[in-house]
């Protein structure tokens, strides 16, 4: 298979705390995999230095066959490395149009931006009756959505979103993965960090569960599923 | 008080608040997107004045002592490239580098900046007031009684045209949604793939480009100029966005009105000598009394 990501013994600190301790991953042309692990694992950390945001201190990270270690945010937008922050951070005072046009700011083609804006509508009907509203005045689930649109109006070949689900009502996040499996569908590659275990273990194929900034698992969904450990720690029961 | 001189008042308000309003603009332009007070944007209006002040002086010979509009829109153009790439360079130099330094330093760094261009100028150019080779005409018209100067009318319509111009550029273009949306958060944009360094030169460009026209009509209509002239303006700019709501650009625009007005007003009624302390009055009691200006967003954002 070939890797549309591929991340080795990455490294990130921010100043005296070491986030990341040699973390590897990939994610393979079309693969949905899931990124799981506790509040502090080191999870963000890693979609963020991916994205350019945070500076790596040593290991590398390759993206098509390109090495994109540290490069910079723009850059990787415009390969296709879209990135769905924690928290949604959508434009609260932009209105939803605004938010979704922003979205397709590294997208020279205004009527393939016009065009993605109409799927998205489509796709996600609740914006479109609130796309002359600002983002703020939007629900939880509602901004998420919208972070979602967004991102899909870049034109994603790595989607990755950061705990999509935080925050929401379980019915909401069903819709959210709904929506996560209609982009895998479309051929886009997916990187699902998650809190919430089981609906992501639902949609991913494969998956890693970090720990301290280091990878302590990797195996299939269905594996992850049934692995003692997972059920214990992310699973409940 | 009749009502002649009441429109008299307005109109007087009215014209120097728009100098106000050119300059607050960029002030409140840089806030918005970067949190920065650069107080080094009254100097960038007197780099304007000067600008222009050198562009005559080299054109005079072949236009003569009496500037028409058009030579003087021309040679305002002209100003605004200047300054508004000495403004763009100025955050590249001095505060680019400090994007993530506490903002008590980068507060230093600008009146550092300030003082660069005001005794750099003073070297270049004297310590003198300088007059400028061309005046403007003092044909006037009266309207409900009340005098204004063509050029003053003139100058108040750019000053419009500008704002209006900004305005549109801010809330319709692929540029200034980036503006806006960098002004919220400036992370995010990062992810949405907005070269955010290159939206904050250009930032500083626009807004340093609309003090340098100030810097110009205020030279040509005042006629002197001196390497300090920009201070003044500068904290009554800084005054204008307050009021209106720093961050905000039709509040500053709004500010700057209101501005102009209360010194109109409060000069014709406490004498010209009192114009500044009103001035600095009301900053004073905007910042106690209401920090987020007439037009100022909630303070609250994100949860
Ligand atoms: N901006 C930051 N400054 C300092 N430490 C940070 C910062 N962001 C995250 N950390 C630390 O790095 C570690 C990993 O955090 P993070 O990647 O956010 O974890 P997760 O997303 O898995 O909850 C944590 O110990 C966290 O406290
Ligand atoms: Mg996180």
């Amino acid at each position: 298979m070939s890797f549309v990501l591929e991340v080795r013994d990455l490294v990130v600190n921010y100043g005296k705390v070491e986030a990341l301790r040699g973390l590897s991953l990939t994610v393979g042309d079309g693969e949905t995999v899931s990124l799981l692990g506790n509040n502090g694992a080191g999870k963000s950390t890693t979609v963020d230095a991916i994205s350019g945001v945070v500076r790596v201190t040593s290991g590398t990270i390759t993206a098509f066959g390109k090495d994109v270690t540290n490069a910079k945010p723009w850059d990787l937008v415009e390969m296709g490395i879209i990135h769905v922050p924690e928290g949604r951070r959508i434009f609260s005072r932009l209105t939803v149009h605004e938010n979704l046009q922003i979205g397709g700011y590294a997208v020279t083609d205004s009527s393939a931006i016009n065009q993605r804006i109409k799927q998205v509508y489509s796709l996600l009907p609740r914006l479109a009756e609130r796309r002359a509203q600002q983002g703020g005045t939007l629900s939880g689930g509602e901004q998420q959505m919208l972070a979602i649109g967004r991102a899909m109006v870049a034109g994603p070949k790595l989607l990755m979103l950061d705990e999509p689900s935080m925050g929401l009502a379980p019915l909401m996040v069903a819709q959210i993965m709904d929506v996560v499996r209609d982009i895998r569908e479309q051929g886009t590659s997916v990187l699902l960090i998650e809190q919430n275990a089981r609906s992501a273990l639902r949609v991913a194929t494969r998956g890693y569960v970090i720990d301290s900034g280091v990878v302590t698992i990797e195996a299939s969904a269905e594996q992850l599923r049934s692995d003692p450990r997972v059920v214990e720690a992310y699973l409940g029961k | 008080m009749d009502l002649e001189y009441l429109l008299q008042l307005i109109l007087n308000g009215l014209f120097v608040g728009s100098f106000y309003g050119l300059v607050a603009l960029g002030y409140s332009m840089v806030y918005g997107i970067i949190k920065l007070l650069n107080f080094a944007h009254g100097d960038i209006y007197m780099l304007g004045a000067f600008s222009g002040y050198t562009l005559l002086t080299i054109g005079a010979g072949v236009i003569g002592g009496q500037a028409s509009i058009i030579v003087l829109v021309v040679i305002m153009l002209i100003a605004m490239v200047l300054t508004g790439t000495i403004g763009l360079i100025l955050e590249r130099v001095a505060y680019r580098p400090l994007r993530s330094a506490p903002r008590l330093s980068v507060l230093i760094t600008a009146v550092g900046a300030s003082f660069a261009l005001e005794y750099g100028i003073a070297v270049s150019f004297g310590p003198n007031p300088r007059v400028y080779p061309v005046g403007l005409g003092n044909e006037s018209f009266t309207i409900f009684g009340a005098r204004l100067t063509y050029a003053q009318l003139a100058m108040m319509l750019i000053a419009v045209a500008l704002m209006v111009g900004l305005d549109q550029i801010v809330r319709r273009t692929r540029s200034g949604r980036a503006m806006r949306a960098i002004s919220q958060d400036p992370k995010a944009c990062l992810l949405m793939g907005i070269n955010v360094d290159s939206v904050i030169s250009r930032t500083f460009f626009v807004g340093s480009a609309l003090a340098g026209a100030a810097g110009v009509m205020s030279g040509a209509y005042y006629g002197k100029i001196d390497f300090l002239m920009g201070f003044i303006i500068g904290l009554k700019a800084f005054t204008a966005a307050v009021i209106g709501g720093i961050g905000n650009l039709r509040g500053a625009v709004l500010g700057a009105i209101v501005l102009g007005l209360l010194e109109s007003f409060g000069t014709a009624w406490l004498g010209s000598e009192w114009r500044d302390v009103f001035a600095f009055g009301f900053l004073i009691l905007f910042l106690t009394v209401r920090p987020t200006g007439l037009l100022g967003e909630r303070v609250t954002e994100r949860v």
